[in-house]
């Protein structure tokens, strides 16, 4: 992924003009932070709990777009493919956890046991299996034919997987929300200092940073993540050091849905509400948490991930309200592609030439 | 592969009509636009002359409206094809300027803003009526969206050109969004109501055109909102200047301009080709197509509704560039056509056809082991071929729906499936869409140069250029017997 920019002689009136059009984007970007900074003060001040409230279910809600963040990133940073579907399969996990904890242990009623506690964690492992056996199949299915092709085929192809996959959603579960599961998290809210944190908000985090850190440790620690990072740098050179470079991206769409999964089951566990169109808005969220963070770049995914939760929770609490979340979180995008396209983390990868 | 390239040299016209080559297509199209328009005529003012038979299966599978419909959806996809087609930008927002478009004219053509009291041409009716508003004629509104969405089409490609592509991508689907939002939202917006919101601006003026009163004979007047014919000829004049415009600007400097962008970004800008300005026409005259597009979608539905203006659009319009040909604007308009008409006719009208008839279970059964057929028949017969796995993605959707059609106890819609399953087999076995244009196959075939170096030295040995090619038929329409031959893709990676 690190591509050095061939050097570029640039003649010296264009440089001034560089350097003014530098200065000029400077300012923008630290009026615009500045700007930022006041709301969030003035809202701060003017109702101390309501924004911390909101920060917490932001938090949350955070963890979980970087669980969805990641398996973009890990896709995007092997084989430089926006995977469309990706949030889709999220939703389809959504569906499963309810399909395992509702139908096939038949829980009826929320709040928790240790007997739930239990069918959490089958419901994780389950949800995980599911949706990265599917995401492995899906690139088995069609992306990998595309490895070659050029870059807007493979794009359009995960649009298509995308339809398909609402297609799916749409049989499981009809177009109507579906909202009549239970939870086996334990239910109500705490109240320190007036501030309200619902005890699920917990168990997310608990739940979602031992796997954040596993999946660094995968990647980092071992045989199989040195691997990962050798095909995202050169395939060829990776296939010469006898690296089975189609085993290599499989595992890395296994990786990637089976966050999806996870970050499924806890939505689903939390929220409660699930419907065949989620994906579409949660997938796009997640992918501008990974572009916020720098796409490809795994610490990236989280920390943009956990900011956009922020953004959107405090939007939603004390801002412009949930009718403009979307434009918010599309907002930051663009003004992010103009003022730093690599992302917070991201270092220039530049185009290859 | 034994793949030779074969040149097969244009055969001349059988029946010894000899039209010049680029004029086949345009001729076509009127004469097609013709036929429907002398149908319609004869069928809604001379109805005795149409045999019952013929009017009942126009009625129930080709009715005028849905056909007005396709039309504007082929003057967006024929913008998009600008963007998409021919400079090779991916743009996933593209119903935000038929959303512009539209609002144009739901501010300078109703009563919306019934304050004023500005009028220009507009509609006899809001004369007569004293209707407070801003009434201006269409034609005037056309250029005012085009122009605006234009502008728009500048604002968002401005900052954001520079990104890769598939950055690009997100981009403008994020501003798809946005506008939508903001459309949705507009009914406060900072305390001002500038688009009434989820319930939209309605009525929009009628439009000033002419028209048939009850004997058939022509008058000029305003066209009220069934007069379903006159509003066809209105969309038939709008598509034709579409095209014409796409034809026309595709040849030019601009046009190879662009060309050359999509093929290779790096070569172009080393011979002198402005990147920045000429990505930046493309957008902004894809804008112009798409608010035409939404000026004539307000005319067609009497009103404008956000709700029309969601990204699953933006999607079946780059699902129609991709079926019809990318770059090849009679492909695009053709795949427009289908897609649109299998979207509002098609498909519900063969569904609810399958429902009425009670046949569920019998034609879910034909389906789902026609199905099983083709899977069976391309694992079993053409094992080592390219078409095996062809006939098995056909296959395996068309067994999903015969098995879903033979079990399901609810009315499932299959429009997802199917347009999904239309993008990834087109993707995958035909990039180059149902009508190709030589060009865009070549490009499509193979990786451009920079991808190809990027991936490796394993394909040095795919050059285009080195590609026989013939001459005649280079342009839109003709299809052209290169051999395929860059099956390496496939063959690499299974």
């Amino acid at each position: 992924m690190t591509q050095t920019t061939a050097p570029v002689r640039i003649v010296a009136h264009q440089r001034s003009a560089v350097v003014i059009r530098k200065y000029l984007t400077t300012a923008a970007a630290v009026l615009i932070l500045l700007g930022v900074a006041w709301w969030l003060v003035t809202s701060f001040i003017n109702d101390p709990k309501l924004f911390l409230s909101s920060a917490v279910v932001g938090l949350q809600n955070g963890t979980l777009f970087a669980l969805i963040a990641l398996g973009y990133t890990l896709v995007y940073g092997i084989i430089e493919l926006i995977n469309f579907a990706h949030g889709d399969l999220f939703m389809l996990g959504t569906l499963f956890s309810g399909l395992i904890i509702s139908s096939i242990f038949g829980v009826v009623k929320s709040g928790a046991t240790v007997g739930g506690w239990v069918i959490f964690l089958v419901a994780l492992v389950g949800c995980m299996a599911f949706c990265g056996g599917i995401n492995v199949a899906i690139e088995f299915v069609a992306y990998r034919r595309l490895r070659k092709a050029p870059k807007l085929a493979p794009l359009i192809t995960a649009v298509g997987m995308s339809f398909v996959l609402l297609f799916v959603g749409l049989l499981w579960n009809g177009s109507a929300q579906k909202s009549d599961w239970r939870s086996v998290l334990p239910q109500g809210a705490m109240y320190p200092g007036g501030v309200r944190i619902e005890y699920k908000a917990f168990v997310v985090i608990a739940m979602t940073v031992p796997l954040l850190l596993l999946m660094s440790w995968i990647v980092t620690q071992t045989r199989v993540g040195k691997a990962m990072r050798a095909v995202a740098q050169d395939q060829d050179a990776a296939r010469l050091m006898g690296i089975d470079v189609n085993r290599i991206i499989s595992f890395t769409f296994l990786l990637g849905g089976a966050l999806a999964g996870a970050a499924g089951l806890m939505y689903q566990q939390v929220i409660g509400t699930t419907r065949y169109d989620l994906g579409f808005n949660f997938g796009l969220i997640a992918f501008t948490a990974a572009v916020l963070g720098g796409i490809g770049n795994l610490t990236g995914a989280v920390l943009g991930g956990v900011l956009i939760g922020l953004i959107k929770g405090l939007n939603e609490g004390v801002g412009l309200g949930q009718q403009w979340s979307q434009t918010v979180v599309f907002g930051i995008l663009i003004l992010l592609m103009v003022f730093r396209p690599t992302g917070l983390l991201g270092q220039s990868t530049g185009e290859k030439v | 592969m034994s793949d030779i390239a074969t040149v097969v040299p244009p055969t001349p016209s059988r029946r010894g009509v000899n039209i010049k080559p680029g004029l086949r297509w345009p001729l076509g199209f009127l004469t097609a636009a013709v036929i429907i328009f002398l149908y319609y005529y004869l069928d809604t003012y001379f109805r005795p002359a149409i045999p019952d038979v013929l009017h009942n299966f126009v009625a129930t599978w080709l009715p005028l409206l849905p056909i007005n419909e396709a039309l504007i959806y082929a003057m967006a996809a024929l913008g998009l094809n600008v963007v998409v087609g021919y400079a090779g930008l991916l743009d996933l927002g593209f119903v935000a300027f038929w959303a512009i478009g539209g609002y144009t004219a739901g501010w300078l053509a109703s009563g919306f803003f019934f304050n004023q009291d500005i009028r220009f041409f507009g509609s006899a009716f809001t004369l007569n009526q004293a209707t407070g508003g801003v009434h201006i004629t269409v034609w005037l509104v056309l250029v005012a969206a085009g122009l605006l969405c234009a502008l728009a089409g500048v604002i968002i490609g401005a900052p954001t050109l520079r990104l890769r592509s598939d950055y690009l991508a997100l981009v403008t689907l994020g501003f798809g969004e946005i506008i939508y939002e903001v459309f949705y939202n507009g009914d406060n917006l900072f305390g001002q109501n500038v688009s009434n919101g989820n319930r939209g601006i309605s009525p929009v003026d009628s439009i000033r055109f002419f028209k048939f009163d009850n004997t058939g004979a022509f008058t000029w007047g305003d066209v009220g909102p069934f007069d379903v014919l006159s509003k066809f000829v209105f969309f038939v004049i709008l598509t034709a200047i579409v095209l014409f415009a796409s034809l026309r600007i595709r040849e030019g400097r601009l046009g190879r301009a662009w060309l050359a962008i999509r093929e290779d970004e790096l070569a172009a800008s080393m011979m002198g080709v402005p990147l920045m300005r000429t990505k930046l026409s493309s957008y902004a005259f894809g804008a112009v197509a798409g608010g035409i597009a939404g000026v004539a979608f307000a005319v067609h539905v009497s009103g404008v509704f956000p709700d029309r203006f969601r990204f699953d659009i933006s999607i079946l319009l780059l699902a129609m560039v991709v079926l019809g040909g990318m770059g090849n604007v009679w492909g695009v308009t053709i795949g427009a056509i289908i897609l649109a008409w299998t979207n509002s006719t098609g498909l519900p009208k063969a569904q609810s056809l399958i429902t009425d008839s009670g046949s569920k279970e019998e034609v879910g059964t034909i389906l789902a082991l026609a199905g099983l057929g083709l899977i069976i028949a391309g694992v079993v017969l053409f094992l080592r071929r390219r078409t095996a796995p062809l006939l098995t993605f056909i296959g395996v959707p068309v067994t999903v729906i015969g098995v879903v059609l033979f079990a399901a106890k609810r009315d499932v819609s299959f429009q997802f499936l199917i347009f999904g399953a239309v993008l990834i087999i087109m993707m995958l076995f035909r990039r180059e869409g149902l009508i190709p244009e030589a060009r865009t196959r070549l490009v499509l075939r193979e990786p451009g140069r920079t991808e190809a170096e990027a991936l490796g030295a394993d394909m040095v040995d795919l050059a285009p250029e080195l590609e026989r090619l013939p001459d005649e038929n280079v342009h839109a329409g003709g299809s052209v017997p290169v051999a395929p031959r860059a099956l390496t893709g496939e063959e690499e990676a299974r």
